[in-house]
């Protein structure tokens, strides 16, 4: 494209992951003209490529309220997003096989029951009883109903129906390379000076490349990447009915209706926000597998098929971020939310709510409290 | 510290002679296969050694016994699962894991057998020519009682003859390609007047056998029936696209159909090389100079995974790669070749020139015959709406243009959109083929932009315990527990 193309709208989102596309999506049902500006495809980042898993045993405590409201939202997509992503509601399963795993299970049972999870303990045969396939070795299980996964590979493909609907207009393969004030409103510039797209409200949801796209407003927020493994074994007789994890939170396994089991539990690869996910660390693969055939020793037998790498970003005290950016008129910026791919769509809800002048039905996550200070900045090293 | 110099990567012709070329230039090498024994799809070892000698044993027999001489440490019947960034290796093998790391690394991994979709591909009995190949050279086993030989390029006289040599039936021969195809392959065969002369062999041979060979012929349909599978044969144009005429069927119990070969590129990829789209070299390549050497410091890629040009270019170039290899090698460890690097260094680049001249005559054959195998546009814009595109998957063209015409542009959205290529073949099938479809309908045809599914470790499904070994709970390395 040699000419400059230069299109208005009310609203400029910089990032198509679920976040940036739910608040899209929301706010072109309430009238507003929207651009969607990704870098990549829609949800290649971390939406379409993490373990899809629907569950409160592994969000942070304090997300709990959210991640029940964005588990209703994915078990009734017909309802919001009018395309399926393959939600399936499953129980969930936390698994202690140690005595030190046992007192971890327990506390965090506790901590995520005190935000309104409903997570009950279970004993070794109760366990089996429901599992039957788990390890004779476990010690006992964390049990809640309210658990699940996606499959999120089918995200891209579900928000591109769904805001093309909208009329939401998307622009792919067009990565954010600087953003000015012109004449009252941003200005979001693509590669090559080729796409102008010009919008009176800004949302940053960039991922893990928040960092960078915050900078080009002057916003020192630190974000870090992290680098998460995921493996799909191919199609199998059932070897699981439930959502597996480990007390400590570094497993998490499921089957699909298809027979493929997908293991993950963010066992870290090379990559970083620059070069995307590199490469696999074999050992760290061993290792998350080992976890894994331990869980369900009928998994030996399994073929693993692909892993890959999925990007999460990560704010300093691991707190998502979500609300106005300080000192910019109607700019906004939404993501860091652990375990994003659960709460995203009802995180995205609620900026929409924000934006449109409504009082959000839970409390946003102002981003003020994670900007470097300039006087730090200025401090020598 | 690496355990080796060199990793090489396929033990066909070009695997072992960059192992051998490596090795004789005093580097410490190691060469691993999946195979049990050394030579590749072309030169491959019978299992058993009471199977009688047939003409490609000699030269495969050669290749193994140097083998068996050389210093090499060889590691067959070992599957890659995993290369990484500093060249460590991780394989499966008989006993167990094993991984290892070189200072360079030389990718012969050869190519994927192509079959471009048609109505019934699917059914049982209908085999690639590649896997016809397989087990008449292996295990001397005939494909079936009577056989349809049909694709294009010159496995076709190939597997025919060796059914014929088997005491097989071959009911017919259908080629894609043309008289004039085959026509203007003859400057080009005459570089190399052996191959020529085995190739005219074959075709007596398929003569005296009174099998018809019917050009610009293409397969579109199998069914079964009682009486075997009846294929139906369609005149085609040159795009390889069914016309209107005369179709015909044909009854056997075995159809042999294959489509031309795509490079295995899928480790130098994993490796972040520089690729490039060539119809001509059967799809997506490692960018390399003419020895070999990738945009990537110490890795090379040699034979036909560099670009199809055949079992005998294969050779010269892997001989190539091998003293690219050396020198550069030589250069980075300085004494590490001996103290008289300068004579050594001079003895390799003589070689080097020879292997150059060998190989460019050899290439000039087998990239003539590469060319009556490229991909034809027609042929893949014909595959109807409802035919399979993805076997592991079931995913039809009907839903491959339907996920393209609903903005899916490359394809590794395609793949997510659809799950063309998630199964256990891991895309290796159907990838070209889809991207071809992919490329037609949103490219205007060109492949570039369409792009290559990611390649991904496992480089071939692996079971979990293949990669497990033994362990025990308490040796995990549990990272530290997420945030509460």
């Amino acid at each position: 494209m040699n000419q400059a193309m230069t299109t208005a709208f009310d609203v400029a989102v910089i990032g198509g992951g679920v976040m940036g596309c739910t608040t899209a999506l929301f706010l072109a049902r309430a009238g507003m003209r929207v651009a969607v500006v990704e870098r990549d495809s829609l949800c290649r980042g971390a939406s379409g490529v993490n373990a899809g898993t629907l569950t409160l045993h592994m969000t942070r405590a304090a997300l709990v309220p959210y991640a029940i409201r964005a588990w209703d939202m994915w078990m009734n997509t017909d309802a919001w997003l009018g395309q399926s992503v393959l939600a399936t509601a499953a129980p969930g399963l936390s698994l202690a096989f140690t005595e030190h795993e046992k007192t971890l299970l327990q506390q965090r049972a506790a901590a995520r029951r005190g935000y309104g999870a409903q997570i009950d303990l279970l004993d070794r045969d109760a366990s089996l009883a429901l599992e039957p396939g788990l390890n004779p070795a476990v010690l006992q299980a964390a049990y809640c109903a309210t658990d699940g996964f996606a499959s999120a590979y089918l995200t891209g493909r579900a928000y591109h129906a769904a805001l093309r609907e909208a009329g939401v207009h998307i622009f792919e393969q067009t990565p954010a390379t600087r953003i000015d004030r012109v004449a009252g409103m941003y200005r979001v510039t693509g590669p090559a000076d080729a796409i102008h797209i010009d919008a009176t409200r800004l949302v940053m949801a960039g991922g893990v490349w928040l960092e960078p796209l915050l900078a080009m407003l002057d916003i020192d927020i630190p974000v870090k990447t992290l680098v998460n493994q995921l493996i799909v074994t191919e199609r199998m007789p059932p070897v699981m009915q439930s959502v597996l994890s480990i007390a400590n939170g570094l497993l998490s396994m499921k089957q699909f209706a298809n027979g493929s089991v997908l293991i993950g539990g963010g066992w870290q690869g090379v990559g970083d926000r620059v070069r995307g996910g590199v490469e696999t660390v074999p050992d760290n693969l061993i290792g998350n597998l080992r976890l894994a055939q331990h869980v369900i020793p009928a998994l030996a037998q399994a073929r693993v098929a692909r892993i890959w790498l999925g990007l999460e970003a990560e704010t300093a005290d691991a707190m998502p971020m979500i609300g106005a950016l300080p000192g910019l008129p109607d700019a906004w910026v939404i993501g860091c939310v652990h375990s994003g791919y659960t709460s995203g769509p009802y995180m995205g809800k609620l900026l929409a709510q924000a934006m449109l002048g409504e009082e959000p039905e839970l409390p946003l996550f102002d981003p003020a409290r994670l900007m470097v200070p300039v006087e730090a900045l200025a401090q020598p090293h | 510290m690496p355990d080796f110099d060199v990793l090489v990567l396929g033990g066909g012709p070009a695997g072992v002679n960059a192992a051998l070329a490596a090795s004789a230039a005093g580097l410490k090498v190691a060469l691993f296969d999946e195979n049990p024994a050394a030579g590749g799809q072309v030169y491959r070892a019978p299992i058993s050694s009471a199977m009688p000698p047939t003409g490609d044993l000699l030269p495969g027999d050669a290749l193994r016994h140097e083998l068996d001489q050389s210093a090499v440490t060889t590691y067959f019947n070992h599957v890659v699962w995993a290369v990484t960034a500093d060249y460590r290796v991780d394989a499966a093998g008989p006993a167990g894991p094993v991984h290892c790391s070189g200072r360079a690394l030389i990718v012969a991994t050869g190519t994927t057998e192509r079959v471009v979709p048609f109505d019934g591909w699917t059914t049982p009995g209908v085999i690639g020519l590649a896997a016809a190949t397989i087990l008449l050279k292996s295990q001397g086993i005939l494909p079936g009682r009577s056989t349809l030989v049909a694709g294009c390029g010159p496995l076709l006289a190939a597997v025919a003859a060796k059914i014929i040599e088997g005491g097989g039936k071959v009911e017919a021969i259908a080629d894609i390609a043309g008289l004039g195809d085959w026509g203007r392959t003859m400057p080009a065969m005459v570089s190399r007047p052996d191959l020529m002369r085995e190739g005219f062999h074959w075709v007596r041979e398929i003569w005296s056998a009174g099998v018809p060979m019917l050009s610009r012929q293409t397969l579109v349909k199998v069914e079964q029936a009682h009486d075997g599978l009846h294929a139906t044969l369609a005149p085609c144009d040159a795009a390889g696209r069914p016309i209107a005429g005369k179709q015909r069927s044909v009854v056997a119990d075995c159809i042999a159909v294959g489509h031309g070969l795509t490079p295995s590129s899928e480790i130098t990829r994993l490796l972040r090389a520089e690729h490039r789209y060539s119809r001509q070299a059967g799809g997506w390549i490692a960018v390399a100079d003419q020895d070999g050497r990738t945009s990537r410091p110490r890795l090379y890629v040699a034979g036909d995974g560099a670009g199809i040009a055949g079992a005998a270019a294969a050779g010269h170039h892997g001989t190539l790669a091998g003293l690219a290899c050396a020198i550069d090698l030589g250069t980075h460890l300085g004494t590490h070749l001996g103290t008289d690097l300068g004579t050594d260094a001079a003895q390799l680049r003589s070689r080097v020139q020879a292997a150059r001249q060998a190989h460019a005559k050899a290439a000039r054959f087998g990239r003539s015959m590469a060319q009556l195998m490229a991909l034809r546009p027609g042929h893949t814009d014909s595959i109807e709406p409802q035919t399979i595109v993805c076997r592991c998957e079931d995913v039809t063209r009907a839903e491959i243009d339907a996920a393209c015409d609903a903005g899916a542009h490359d394809m590794n959205q395609l793949k997510a959109w659809t799950r063309c290529g998630m199964g256990p073949c891991q895309g290796r099938t159907c990838g070209d083929v889809a991207a071809e479809l992919l490329a037609a309908r949103v490219h205007g045809g060109l492949r570039e932009p369409a792009g290559c599914l990611s390649a991904r470790t496992p480089l071939r499904p692996m079971t979990v315990e293949a990669l497990t070994g033994n362990f025990s709970y308490d040796d995990i390395p549990i990272p530290m527990a997420a945030p509460l």
